[in-house]
């Protein structure tokens, strides 16, 4: 069993600029920031390594950091440009019963994250479900596609802090 | 108006209007189509089994909308299933009747202004016979919608569609 700052030193050691810091001062689970491009070599890195064995992704979740900057549409809703969309990987070791949260900021304007399919399955549909709520695309995922929204649906990704509900899907009226 | 105040005192002959006989016969075989969407659909899997028995209403549910008349819509309608309950709904032959289950179904419920995802109210899709109020609605709430239903029936005319 590992303690948060102990992961974070093997990962630095392992991967060393790739990795940006690590944060204790949260609420919940420490976190380690890590570069969301190569966050697939070190999901492999903590499944595979003997004294972290992270075979579990508990979950994997999208945020909107919204730490922009915040402006007004004309008909008075926010528009926020520039800032970081998040991705954060809850992990369990069901062998050495440690945890750890990673996380992966990526921009607003381009929401690129390599996808970690291939070191979790259980990403599959994490990822679909990201990217459906918050538009962050999934590099290399096989089948990134909408998974609980229609595929039609047009009017952008739902849990964006920006977001504006369309006035009509289909003919049906949205609002109430 | 019952049938049966109208009977012969030397039985075995029962007079009734067409229209009555037709309503009868409708109204106390209401076949339901198999579906339910959200937690209404739990209570309306309460009503259906032993301790309040839809079956003895002539509610039986049928696993095809071809076969059915009236559809419970139990639960909340997001925009998605909104299209196939539209679907679902122009699948079943006339006449058909509708009963639109708690909160969700009549207007949105709980997600009338940040459900980006729902339909605030079925009754913006397919037209809607009995409104059930409730979060889910009980069980007796759900039989009460159902016994409204068919009074509905009951005082249609053959001449006229009501529904």
């Amino acid at each position: 069993m590992k303690n948060p700052e102990e992961i974070f030193e093997l990962l630095k050691k392992e991967f060393g600029e790739m990795i940006l810091g690590l944060d204790k001062d949260t609420p919940v689970d420490p976190t380690i920031s890590v570069d969301p491009m190569q966050i697939h070599k070190i999901g492999a890195f903590l499944r595979d390594n003997e004294e972290l064995k992270f075979d579990s992704l508990m979950v994997l979740s999208g945020v909107d950091d919204a730490n922009g900057t915040k402006t007004k549409d004309e008909d008075g809703t926010d528009l926020i440009t520039g800032g970081n969309l998040s991705v954060y990987y809850h992990l369990h070791s069901t062998t050495l019963k440690h945890k750890i949260v990673i996380k992966a900021s990526t921009s607003r304007e381009n929401p690129v994250v390599e996808s970690v399919y291939n070191v979790w399955r259980t990403s599959d549909w994490h990822e679909r479900e990201a990217f459906d709520m918050f538009g962050i695309i999934f590099k290399n995922h096989p089948d990134l596609r909408r998974i609980l929204m229609p595929y039609d649906w047009e009017a952008g990704f739902p849990l964006r802090k920006d977001y504006k509900n369309p006035e009509f899907y289909q003919g049906m009226k949205v609002p109430y | 108006m019952g049938l049966l105040d109208k009977e012969f005192s030397d039985g075995n002959i029962v007079i009734a209007r067409a229209e009555d006989l037709m309503n009868w016969a409708r109204l106390s075989s209401i076949w339901q189509l198999g579906f339910g969407l959200a937690c209404c659909a739990i209570e309306m899997m309460a009503t259906s089994a032993s301790h309040y028995d839809f079956d003895r209403f002539g509610v039986i549910p049928r696993n095809t909308p071809r076969q059915a008349d009236a559809i419970i819509i139990s639960g909340t309608v997001t925009l998605k299933m909104a299209t196939r309950i539209k679907r679902l709904y122009e699948q079943m032959p006339d006449p058909k009747y509708i009963i639109s289950m708690g909160s969700c179904a009549n207007c949105g419920g709980p997600y009338w202004e940040h459900g980006y995802h729902v339909l605030k109210g079925i009754d913006r899709v397919i037209p809607v016979d009995v409104y059930v109020p409730g979060c889910p609605p009980r069980p007796e709430a759900l039989l009460e919608g159902l016994l409204k239903l068919q009074d509905k029936i009951r005082h249609e005319s053959m001449r006229k569609k009501t529904a």
